[in-house]
């Protein structure tokens, strides 16, 4: 899917240089988006000032209701700008409300899908365990969502989708990713920190690609489709993804299948990212339909 | 650090259920076993130290690759089951200190693997088998997200070593960029950044507090007394919506949960709206 001959290298649009809320309209048809909980409603978060960081208006979430292709939408998009893309009390819960709302819409006939643009580093460390728990309520909302409606996850870059929302990319309906968009759990640094320089070597970029990148991961089949950083193509893609609608079965859903994956797998040594991908390649039940 | 493998996970899961052992064919870092719990059979999981794994980021009671696929199969197990009689209760003992933090586990996608585990807890919650957490020893992090936190009810210890938390206490500190003892002060007036289950408590979160003189050794009177409480949880989530709202609705969450409750208020109304 990916086709770099193919883009204006000039006159393409960059996705990424997009600020949250300017990435969200993008992907509404024109003069549809409207803005929910925006920053002049002022609902910061309650803690960050006891603690001597500023807060933001919008707590870093952007939460946008408007028509895709002429279908109802609600897109969350979160703000990697502002104290990396972290979830808190607030933020997290704009998203779990987005996405409770579309469903009780889907529930009463209505038809609403959730485009999630995930720029985040996980739990914000100033809000722990509230941070925490949202991310728990997300994922319980994706699943409510998801069965009535398409949920797309859109991973863009530059800050990637680490922690807690790497589940929630795991369980959305469709992951669209850049090359330059990262999905993991633990990020590197995390990872050198804790096990060592000799199990991940943070500074090596080009290990950290090789593992987290959008290329490996659409390779490897957890990824839909590998988009270019071209605002045309990520909204091209993102309508594709709605007209598809729900899913029938889910990546988190498919057990068997990753878990015997996971033993054949030569644990006795690091896993070579590129053998990997032959693999895991094929045979991924939960590809588009 | 020095890490002492946890016991506590294993003692509980033993006293509840008499069992020791993994189902076969399951890695020995997973233990699962239905047990008794008053009137019907409840399915009990726990993950456990194995310092055998195959996994070398995963031995020290981490939710790692196998652990977590193994965790869905056995929810989903449950599930399959009971498709046409009475839902199981499903009991998840939890001691885990923190999801593996290893390039293997990474590579092969360990995200998937928590979200395979937690899709499958929270799909039991849906069809409703009660879904209740008992937390005996750490719940940090990844480890909790994959094993516990998509729970109906969640129960707690009452004890110095029972720990629930988005970092541990080092990483978090040097990531805030504050000293050890700074964080534990910050806690005391900042409830949610607090290492104490008593401060978590405060948050709504918890359905309970329960407490037994030591968890690491405890009596027979009271594993009992920890199977009524189970008991009387599980009834509680029986009678109640599937969902997780009584994480917003509890006396504690109306108090210190103001910000989120005002969200969801405002959404709805400005939802309705346009």
């Amino acid at each position: 899917m990916s086709n770099f001959q193919g883009v204006d290298f000039v006159r393409r649009r960059s996705f990424i240089e997009l600020d949250a809320r300017a990435r969200a309209k993008a992907l509404l048809d024109e003069g549809s988006d409207r803005e929910l909980l925006g920053p002049f409603e002022r609902i910061e978060s309650p803690w960050l000032a006891q603690q001597g960081v500023t807060p933001q208006s919008d707590d870093g979430c952007v939460v946008m209701k408007g028509m895709i292709d002429g279908a109802a939408a609600v897109v969350v998009a979160l703000e990697g700008a502002f104290q990396g893309g972290s979830m808190g009390e607030v933020s997290g819960t704009k998203m779990v409300a987005a996405l409770d709302l579309a469903a009780k819409d889907c529930e009463s006939g209505k038809q609403m899908s959730a485009i999630l643009l995930l720029e985040t580093g996980g739990v914000r460390l100033q809000e722990a365990n509230l941070g925490l728990a949202v991310v728990a309520e997300i994922f319980a909302s994706v699943l409510r969502l998801r069965r009535h409606s398409p949920v797309i996850t859109v991973i863009a870059g530059t800050v990637g989708c680490f922690g807690g929302m790497s589940l929630t990319a795991a369980a959305s309906s469709y992951v669209v990713m850049t090359p330059e968009a990262r999905l993991g759990l633990n990020g590197p640094e995390v990872i050198e920190q804790e096990s060592g320089l000799e199990e991940f070597e943070a500074s090596d970029r080009a290990l950290v690609w090789a593992i987290h990148g959008g290329t490996q991961r659409y390779a490897m089949g957890l990824a839909d489709v590998l988009v270019d950083d071209d605002v045309a193509q990520v909204s091209r893609t993102v309508r594709d993804c709605v007209g598809k609608g729900p899913r029938t079965e889910h990546r988190s859903e498919q057990v068997a299948l990753y878990r015997e994956r996971i033993a054949k797998l030569d644990a006795s040594q690091q896993i070579n990212p590129v053998s990997l991908r032959t693999a895991w390649a094929e045979a991924t039940g939960g590809r588009e339909q | 650090m020095s890490h002492q493998l946890s016991n506590r996970g294993r003692v509980w899961f033993t006293g509840l259920t008499g069992a020791a052992t993994a189902m076969p064919g399951d890695p020995d870092s997973v233990q699962t076993a239905d047990g008794r719990l008053g009137e019907e059979s409840a399915r009990f999981l726990c993950v456990v130290p194995n310092p055998n794994a195959r996994f070398p980021c995963a031995r020290q009671g981490e939710v790692g690759l196998e652990e977590a696929y193994t965790l869905a199969a056995r929810v989903r197990e449950a599930m399959d089951e009971d498709k046409d009689s009475s839902k199981r209760p499903i009991v998840a003992i939890v001691d885990v200190k923190s999801q593996a933090y290893g390039r293997r586990e990474e590579t092969a996608a360990i995200y998937l693997a928590a979200a395979a585990a937690a899709n499958a807890y929270a799909d039991a919650r849906l069809a409703g088998h009660p879904v209740i957490s008992l937390v005996v020893g750490h719940a940090i992090s990844g480890g909790f997200l994959t094993h516990g936190y998509q729970a109906n009810r969640i129960l707690a210890l009452d004890d110095e070593g029972v720990m629930i938390h988005a970092m541990h206490k080092e990483a978090a500190a040097r990531i805030t960029r504050r000293s050890v003892e700074e964080l534990d002060k910050l806690g005391t007036t900042i409830a949610p950044l607090s290492y104490n289950i008593k401060d978590y408590a405060k948050l709504g979160l918890l359905h309970k507090l329960l407490h037994v003189e030591d968890p690491e050794k405890p009596s027979m009177e009271e594993i009992q007394r920890v199977q009524t409480e189970l008991i009387a949880a599980i009834f509680d989530a029986r009678s109640k919506p599937v969902d997780l709202r009584s994480r917003l609705e509890s006396k504690e969450a109306l108090e210190m949960r103001k910000a989120s409750i005002l969200v969801r208020a405002k959404m709805e109304a400005q939802w309705r709206e346009g």
